[in-house]
């Protein structure tokens, strides 16, 4: 390190200095960025076409809009029943295949021995989620119209709200099963370390711990039954006759089981030819999303006020 | 009790009165010609050593020698894993834990345990050492058992103030602590520690240690240690496990060598234990 010798510093700060632009990683990122305009600006379109095409109709009827009945004049029809029915819908999608998801998640995560059959069954209930919707429909009709009538009353909201309830039970077992593994080994570990059964591992531990994610599933859940149509036109909607049907109340829906839902309401206008459905089809598109929002935000302040109690770590 | 090892160690109380003999003591657990497997797997084989009252018994070894496995065989932790299948007998006062109608629950409310990994429940400081007593149905004063575990796991001054808040702001020396205090609180025969403060900083490990010492007046201690000076300091009685590795390349845990800690660390009987002890293990 004598005379005209680099010190230990200056062989340090060259290496230590950048050897000029990370072309791989720069392009990688830009790729990136590309899709994730793509994607939101397809959004973007897809919602400002929506909403210029819808304004006109919400402004000037808007609550009139959201609350009337159907109606074959398109300047006095409303989207009151399908918002009814949706809520029902969920209803119905919340009380089976919640307790049903949850119950069967917890069973094939905590209860059932890694054998050949349950890791068949496991893979079949993915294999269930990827199943095409209208297939639901198909078993929706066969089963809760035809075979199970005497308990559902045919083409009624019970029916279609046990379609969808059948329609989704994979996705919310698949979700909660996913929650629950993400629960650390330790956690159960120290629970029978002091003796506790296995179910009060589970209640007091487990399902605790795991009730965040849970929920977060099952709110993803909620949004896609919200969604759907095509299950539904099969398994009793009111559809082509929305005509004869604009005095259909609540009462009726509960009742007399006739029904309509959002996505029904949407792909029936939207096959009509008039200029104005075309309007009234898409403030009905901007009242289900309006929903969905109002669904998924409850939904996220619900669970993060659950997780601070549970959790408050 | 017909093994040969065991009428020899097993000797009644006061037999050998006034030798410093420690195996005047009762022998609360007992090892006969345990085998664990994985499956196909055999990961123990041949251990058989009895674990005496009021004393500490530390296992060490080289990693995957099968120490832990033994050490969870005693509250039947292994029956956790699917595949763990245990051949020999585990018997706990003489009696058979894995005999058929012996409840793995009631074996681990009498047999506690603590974890390499500080693994509080994620509540509060309070319910993480309730809850053990309250499922198996405790009638006294609760309060009264949280202070008492706590003083005896010598962390109740750092958190009496702050029972209500959440067990995982405590530092890991203290979470440690606290789930000792946890095992405390169910008021077992046996604590089982499993490398219990491998996770901890020196000084949280000291207190660990200083404690242990204090645990086995009333408790019957097994602990599972990386750590030879661990062993050294906190134990009364030794065993020294290696793995066997045979010519099918299939390695297995034995136990090599099981004496009082002093003769173990001074002068050992197996060539193995002294190259272990000694640092000359491969």
């Amino acid at each position: 390190m004598t005379s005209g010798a680099l010190t230990t510093s200056d062989v340090v700060r060259q290496s230590l200095t950048t050897k000029g632009v990370d072309r791989r990683g720069t392009l990688l990122s830009g790729a990136l960025l590309v899709g994730l305009l793509i994607v939101l600006g397809t959004l973007a379109v897809l919602i400002g076409d929506i909403l210029i095409q819808g304004w006109a109709t919400l402004t000037s009827r808007g609550a009139e809009f959201a609350t009337g009945a159907l109606n074959p004049d398109p300047a006095l029809a409303g989207v009151g029943q399908g918002v009814v029915g949706s809520i029902l819908l969920m209803v119905m999608v919340i009380v089976v295949s919640f307790p049903l998801g949850i119950g069967a998640a917890i069973y094939v995560e905590e209860y059932a021995r890694d054998t050949r059959l349950t890791r068949v069954l496991t893979a079949n209930i993915r294999n269930l989620a990827g199943v095409p919707s209208i297939v639901f429909g198909l078993l929706g009709l066969a089963v809760f119209v035809k075979v199970m009538a005497g308990v559902t009353g045919g083409r009624t909201v019970i029916a279609g709200g046990l379609t969808l309830a059948v329609l989704v039970l994979p996705i919310m077992v698949i979700t909660a099963s996913e929650a629950l593994r993400a629960v650390p080994q330790e956690l159960r570990q120290a629970a029978y370390g002091v003796g506790a059964t296995r179910w009060e591992v589970v209640r007091h531990h487990v399902l605790p711990v795991a009730a965040p994610a849970i929920f977060t599933g099952a709110v993803l859940t909620i949004a896609r039954a919200f969604g759907e149509s095509a299950p539904l036109l099969l398994a009793g909607a009111i559809v082509g006759n929305f005509l004869s049907n604009g005095d259909m109340g609540i009462g009726q829906q509960l009742t007399e089981g006739k029904y309509t839902a959002l996505p029904i309401i949407v792909f029936n206008w939207a096959r009509q030819p008039q200029r104005e459905f075309q309007e009234i089809t898409a403030a009905a598109i901007i009242v289900l999303l309006v929903l969905l929002f109002i669904v998924n935000g409850a939904a996220i302040v619900l669970r993060d006020r659950f997780e601070r109690r549970s959790m408050y770590g | 009790m017909d093994d040969e090892e065991m009428t020899v160690e097993t000797k009644t109380p006061g037999e050998e009165h006034g030798q410093a003999d420690p195996t005047a003591k009762e022998v609360v657990l007992s090892l006969e010609d345990l085998g664990v497997f994985y499956g196909a797997f055999q990961a123990v084989r041949n251990v058989t050593l009895p674990i005496r009252r009021n004393e500490v018994t530390a296992f060490i070894g080289p990693s995957g020698c099968g120490k832990s496995t033994v050490l969870r065989c005693f509250n039947r932790m292994n029956d956790l894993i699917e595949s763990a299948r245990v051949e020999g007998s585990v018997r706990y006062h003489g009696v058979d834990l894995y005999g058929a109608d012996v409840d793995p629950v009631e074996v681990r409310r009498r047999i506690g345990m603590v974890f390499q990994k500080p693994n509080p429940f994620p509540k509060s400081i309070y319910d993480n050492l309730v809850f053990g007593p309250k499922i198996a149905g405790y009638r006294g004063d609760l309060d009264d058992l949280v202070e008492e575990s706590l003083t005896k796991a010598a962390l109740w001054g750092e958190v009496k103030d702050k029972l209500d808040q959440s067990a995982l702001a405590l530092s890991g020396g203290q979470q440690q602590r606290l789930c000792i205090a946890r095992a405390i609180a169910t008021s077992p025969d046996v604590l089982l520690m499993d490398e219990p403060a491998s996770a901890l900083d020196p000084i949280a490990t000291l207190r660990i240690e200083d404690l242990m010492d204090e645990l086995k007046r009333d408790y019957t201690i097994v602990i599972v240690t990386h750590n030879m000076q661990q062993a050294a300091r906190v134990s009364d009685r030794t065993a020294f496990f290696t793995v066997d590795v045979r010519e099918n390349g299939q390695r297995t845990g034995v136990l090599v060598e099981f004496d009082d800690t002093p003769k173990i660390f001074t002068n050992p009987e197996q060539r193995q234990t002294e190259d272990y002890i000694t640092g000359r293990f491969g």
